[in-house]
């Protein structure tokens, strides 16, 4: 099925279960412990050997020999592989860097090794006696001391220009000049990527941890040099992926190299301490923003540049892509430069660009309205924009920002906020406000289904779509039975297995309405098949385990009677995201208190309002939303990924040195989302929620941090050794 | 982790005498840490002695007034003990201050007073560590230091002890029982329990081979009003930056103890005496020999601030 | 999964069970050869076997096990209770909180043989689909969970902490660490701090928690 013009009236509309905040139809496995995880199917495969993995104690340079003689000799090893035995092996198109490396080494943790042994025990003892010799070369690990070897990059758009930026701010009564710093970040996902694999004769079978199922199979293949066909990959549950997961990775290749070294079935998870250098991460950025603006608040010239590292190979972090869309301005530029780190790979996490482009641009924003003496709620309004500021002749989709910012505003009480900065005092506390927009482009790909109409009246769906705690599981079902007119515990899906139709995976915030969107396109089929096999004319309509048409009323279940009826089909799109840009809009508010003495920050209160197009489960989209705002916590105030610039590697690499929000964190959250539909997404009339929700967040938090404390702060995290020297005297407190 | 042997030991005696006689034999009582560091083999013992067994997991009075917690006190029982919460609050605090409630049911006051530094560099076996591997070289030295130590530190090692009961006990002045391999019996100062680095810094203690804790020794109640302020990133399940364990008389005077600033808990009983006058001396005091990187060159304003803000605290829960 | 299975000695190579032998049925409370032998023996890289006995949800599971083997991979890769997760093996993000002997633990830092005799209680232990325990119930409620890897131990902790404030043990949150402490929310979100979900459910945990503890949220 073809999306080439808007969204009109269609079955979805109906909103009977499709918008409801049904609880997930996963939730008993996943509370009961039942859902089962990649490393965890001991029902398909009774006795899997253990694999664990080594990882390059350097960052950068080769190895020169490596012994394997006692860990071949320890109890229970069945096979060691390295890159010396691992026969040829090809790169994914999805990765920077090798997932075996060896003899060269790209990047501290890269995995060198899997010993494959009788029991996790014996695999984790023997992996410690491989000894290796390692010929170190010097790295290049410091962006900043990189910025300037930095270069304009090959791929995507890294610079955009209109009018006379230079001019413009030159001629500008205020401006503002200043430059951010984001850091290197971890998913930290709680799960650790794991994979079961097995070979049945040469098909490889895994079950891996991944949230892109036909990248993966595409990825193991070619590493591998097996042709597709001959990948089974299954990953029907994840434990969070925010983008960690989008690739395959050292477990699902070293699993299969593993099992065939052995002869049996491995499991290979990657200890948690190994995880945040052998995998992605979200790399750090230098952030310079210029902004001029009239007297009366009206910006005349918007430059942000962005500078970020990574492997010779790697991208950028498109830190600037808001900067493009969210403001109007007359006069404007952008430039992403990238630098050749030593690094591990720096890849996509969550609202990758918007997440920390944000982060920056957001400060910027409540520093200019500080300048002017403007409400930051009221400069944000001045500046607002229907139109692609490079393009005036491509309007927004839809585009709410501004009533974002007004009833979060008036929910929040922001009118009963004193502007002055460091103005409120609640005891020991600095008490603070802080606002920030949340912009997230909209993305939708390319997503198929198949749907099976059973004698007995369920509806099955199959699609590779992956539910990475997103609740892909329950929008689908209720997308299945809003289309069909079947009742939610009628339906049942099937996702995460590469035997079924390719969808959109999860990622960028697309998989929501894209997926359904998929579903859509193969019920969409599936009713035709019914209608004719029923035998009904005109046009039918599907409700409670009916088909209505011509005026008979059938049941649906008689479909099938003389047998299962399939359909499948994918929904592809058209060039309405070209003609119409599609992003998804948002305000977040954040209260915080800054120890008067100690200068520890906590959040106290917080809201986001979000104008996504139709929410298609308000439950589960809230989750989504207070997820991303509780990392968004964590980007504001301690999640840094230390470098470490003599050695070249992340020195903080476990959950107790990277420190993600724990529940003391965070408050009790509150999200709105404004009533709204967007036709030009897809016939879901919905867009991505998952990442909106992140963006902006880390900006507010720092806004209301100055607020409190009169202290702004533009190097993330803002942990308190940053506040301490500009705290009030603590005797005071 | 290496393979290792298992006993469950009889008597602290026997265990003493085992953990002494027997090659590369290592207490085990919560696990918590050590199991921890076996896993990457940090701590290679060949032979367990599981303590957990024996009868040292109560708190008593002792006849002066004082308090015997015994060895295998878990830290949450610790922390609820009413006598505990009642006269010496600042142990309360700390207790659950540190780790989480799971860490806390399982960790025992011996295993938590001989827990050893979270240094990112000594949990990563392919990097220099002169603790972990005497002779190696100091990987934090030169590099990421914002957890590290400030004072008691050496040129062999930085690392910062992470307790936080170990600080409070060391404000109220506890002592450690132990029995030796030879089956006697012997107390120590708890300030006496841990050795500052030097150019041995894996050697952590004073205790002999084979030493078994058995107990701490609270003295009666200091009275005064009980602070112990712990400052960090996030608002629970993290180690100390820096705090501030205080023990403050209505006149003013009273101890003060620092943690997240030196390789074990930082008291001055001399510079303490300043803290009615002049309670910015006390932390000169403690800090005058401090040795910081831009990293953690906060941390002498932040011991500062915290003072204050513990005092303040005291002030006005009065 | 049957008792047998899990003692099934075709899974051990036979030098391990080899040594597993030299125990001569000894009780568990003492494994491997004495150490005088240890010291003497062949090979120190060889695994010791021990034989014990755990109390799973009810149910006694005799198991023979490496000594290195924690009582979170004994539940997950012996007994194939694998609803109590492994996120980090280091007691850092409390995935795998199980209760052991009515306390909730991170069963990563706990060694097996630790445990011999123990009553252990694991997410299986307190309810299952179509049954669920009312935590388990609220928690399907208030969608207090998105990716569901730290669920179990979100659980099990729960449970177990409201238990720990019924008996009145204190936390950080407490104003007065004497008095005996009441489930307010932020007591509760302290209490929760040794489980980390990343997905960010904290809001809805919390939420769910305290609905079932009577605790307005």
């Amino acid at each position: 099925m073809k999306f080439d013009t808007p969204a009109t009236k269609n079955p979805i509309d109906r909103l009977a279960v499709v918008g409801q905040p049904v609880d997930r139809i996963d939730g008993p496995l996943k509370t009961t412990g039942t859902a089962r995880y990649a490393y965890e199917h001991h029902d398909a495969v009774a006795h899997p050997a253990y694999g664990y993995v080594v990882g390059a104690g350097i960052a950068k340079g080769t190895i020169r020999s490596m012994d394997l003689a006692d860990a071949k000799a320890s109890p229970g090893v069945l096979a060691i592989v390295t890159a010396d035995n691992a026969g040829p092996l090809g790169k994914g198109d999805k990765n920077t860097a090798l997932l075996l490396g060896g003899p060269k080494i790209e990047h501290y943790h890269q995995a060198i090794a899997l010993v494959v042994a009788e029991s996790f025990e014996q695999a984790r003892s023997a992996a410690r006696r491989i000894h290796v010799d390692y010929a170190r070369e010097p790295g290049a690990f410091d962006l900043a001391r990189a910025r300037d070897s930095a270069v304009k990059p090959g791929t995507g758009k890294p610079d955009s220009a209109v009018g006379d930026f230079d001019g413009a701010f030159a001629a500008a009564a205020v401006k503002l000049d200043a430059t951010y710093t984001t850091p290197d970040q971890s998913h930290a996902m709680m799960e650790p990527h794991a994979s079961t694999a097995l070979w049945d004769g040469d098909k490889l079978v895994i079950w891996t941890s991944n949230q892109m199922v036909a990248w993966g199979v595409a990825d193991v293949a070619k590493t591998l040099g097996i042709p597709k066909e001959k990948v089974h990959l299954m990953s029907p549950f994840i434990g969070g992926g925010f983008g960690g997961k989008l690739f395959v990775r050292a477990d699902a290749i070293l699993a299969a190299l593993g099992a065939r070294a052995a002869k049996r079935p491995v499991k290979v998870a990657l200890p948690r301490p190994l995880m945040f250098n052998n995998t992605t991460h979200r790399p750090a950025t230098i952030q310079r923003i210029r902004l001029g603006a009239t007297r009366e608040g009206k910006l005349t010239a918007i430059a942000h540049e962005s500078w970020s590292g990574d492997l010779p190979g790697g991208k950028p972090e498109t830190a600037v892509d808001q900067t493009r869309l969210l403001y109007a301005g007359a006069n404007r530029m952008t430039a992403l430069r990238l630098a050749e780190l030593d690094l591990a790979e720096a890849n996509a996490m969550r609202a990758p660009g918007e997440a920390p482009g944000l982060m920056a641009l957001e400060i910027a924003i409540d520093e200019m309205a500080q300048k002017l003496g403007i409400d930051p709620i009221q400069f944000r309004i001045a500046n607002d924009t229907q139109v692609d500021p490079e393009h005036p002749e491509r309007p927004f989709s839809k585009r709410r920002l501004i009533d974002c910012l007004n009833v979060g505003a008036e929910k929040f009480g922001w009118k009963a906020r004193n502007p002055r900065p460091a103005s409120t005092r609640d005891g020991r506390w600095l008490a603070g406000l802080g606002v920030a927009a949340a912009f997230r482009n909209n993305l939708v790909t390319k997503s198929g289904a198949r749907v099976r109409l059973g004698k007995d009246g369920i509806v099955t769906v199959e699609t590779d779509m992956t539910d990475i705690g997103t609740g892909s599981y329950t929008i689908i079902a209720q997308t299945a039975a809003e289309m069909m007119g079947v009742p939610l515990h009628r339906v049942v899906v099937r996702l995460g297995d590469s035997d079924y139709p390719v969808s959109s995976g999860s990622g960028g915030q697309w998989g929501g309405n894209s997926s359904t969107a998929g579903v859509y396109a193969a019920c969409t089929k599936l009713r035709e098949a019914v209608v004719a096999k029923l035998g009904l004319a005109g046009e039918a309509e599907f409700v409670d385990g009916r088909v209505r048409a011509g005026g008979r009323d059938v049941a649906l279940a008689d479909a099938a009677k003389g047998g299962e009826l399939v359909a499948e089909d994918a929904m592809e799109y058209g060039d309405l995201a070209e003609r119409y840009q599609q992003s998804t809009f948002g305000a977040h508010f954040v209260e915080v208190r800054v120890d008067a003495a100690t200068g520890e920050t906590r959040v106290k209160r917080m809201l986001a309002v979000c104008a996504a197009g139709r929410i298609l489960n308000p439950k589960t989209a809230r989750s989504q939303v207070i997820g991303a705002m509780t990392m968004g916590v964590g980007a504001a105030l301690s999640e840094h990924l230390v470098v470490d610039r003599n050695a070249g590697f992340f020195v903080n690499h476990d959950l107790a040195g990277y420190e993600v929000p724990v529940h003391a964190d965070i408050p009790h959250l509150d999200v709105v989302f404004l009533d709204e539909t967007d036709p030009m997404s897809s016939p879901m009339k919905a867009k991505g929620i998952a990442e909106l929700g992140i963006c902006g967040v880390a900006a507010a938090v720092a806004n209301a941090i100055h607020h409190a404390t009169g202290i702004r702060v533009r190097d993330y995290p803002i942990t308190l050794d940053k506040l301490l020297d500009r705290l009030p005297p603590s005797t005071d407190a | 982790m290496k393979p290792f042997t298992y006993e469950r030991a009889t008597s602290t005696a026997q265990a003493a005498a085992r953990a002494a006689s027997v090659p590369g034999a290592k207490f085990v009582a919560g696990g918590t840490n050590l199991l921890d560091l076996m896993k990457i083999e940090i701590e290679t013992p060949a032979h367990l002695i599981d303590v957990n067994g024996l009868d040292l997991a109560k708190i008593e009075p002792t006849p002066d007034g004082g308090l015997r917690v015994g060895a295998l006190v878990r830290n949450t029982d610790l922390a609820a003990d009413a006598r505990v919460r009642r006269d010496y609050p600042v142990l309360a605090r700390a207790l659950l201050a540190g780790a989480s409630p799971q860490l806390r049911n399982r960790a025992t006051t011996a295993g938590n007073l001989l827990q050893r530094t979270r240094c990112p560099y000594f949990y990563d076996p392919d990097q220099p560590c002169n603790k972990r591997e005497p002779g190696s070289g100091c990987a934090a030295l030169a590099g990421y230091r914002r957890m590290h130590a400030i004072v008691g530190t050496s040129d062999a090692c930085i690392a910062a002890h992470p307790s936080d009961m170990a600080v409070a006990m060391r404000v109220l002045d506890a002592q450690v029982e132990t029995i030796r391999a030879d089956g006697t019996t012997r107390s120590l100062p708890l300030a006496d329990l841990h050795r500052l680095p030097g150019s041995t810094p894996h050697l952590e203690t004073t205790l002999d081979a084979g030493e078994l804790v058995t107990a701490v020794v609270l003295p009666p109640p200091p009275g005064g009003v009980h602070v112990y302020r712990k400052v960090r990133d996030r608002a629970s399940y993290a180690f100390a930056l820096v705090s501030v364990a205080l023990v403050r008389q209505a006149d003013g005077s009273g101890r003060v103890a620092l943690g997240g600033v030196a390789p074990k808990p930082w008291r001055s009983e001399e510079a303490e005496r300043a803290l009615a006058s002049d309670p910015q001396a006390v932390v000169d005091g403690l800090l005058k020999d401090a040795r910081t990187s831009p990293d953690n060159a906060f941390k002498l304003t932040l011991a500062r601030r915290t003072l204050d803000a513990a005092i303040a605290d005291a002030r006005s829960s009065r | 999964m049957n008792e047998s299975d899990a003692i099934d000695p075709s899974r051990r190579d036979a030098l391990v069970f080899g040594r597993d032998l030299l125990l001569g049925g000894a009780a568990a409370r003492w494994a491997g050869p004495s150490p005088a032998q240890a010291a003497t023996a062949n090979d120190p890289q060889a695994p010791v076997t021990v034989k014990l006995t755990l109390r799973v949800n009810g149910t006694a599971k005799s198991l023979a096990l490496d000594t290195r083997t924690t009582l979170l991979d004994a539940l997950r890769e012996h007994l194939h209770l694998t609803g109590t997760k492994k996120g980090c093996d280091h007691g850092q993000c409390g995935a795998c909180t199980v209760i052991a002997g009515g306390r909730r633990i991170n069963a990563c830092l706990s060694l097996a043989v630790m445990h011999d005799g123990d009553e252990i209680t694991t997410i299986e232990g307190l309810g299952a689909p179509g049954h669920l325990h009312p935590m388990q119930a609220a928690f399907v409620r208030h969608d207090a969970y998105q990716c569901g890897y730290c669920t179990p131990g979100q659980i099990c902790s729960s449970v177990a902490m409201l238990e720990e404030l019924r008996r009145g043990i204190p936390s950080h949150a407490g104003a007065d660490v004497a008095a005996a402490p009441t489930a307010t929310p932020d007591e509760l979100r302290e209490r929760m701090s040794g489980n980390i979900c990343r997905c960010g459910a904290y809001s809805n945990i919390i939420d769910a928690i305290g609905e079932v503890a009577g605790v307005r949220t």
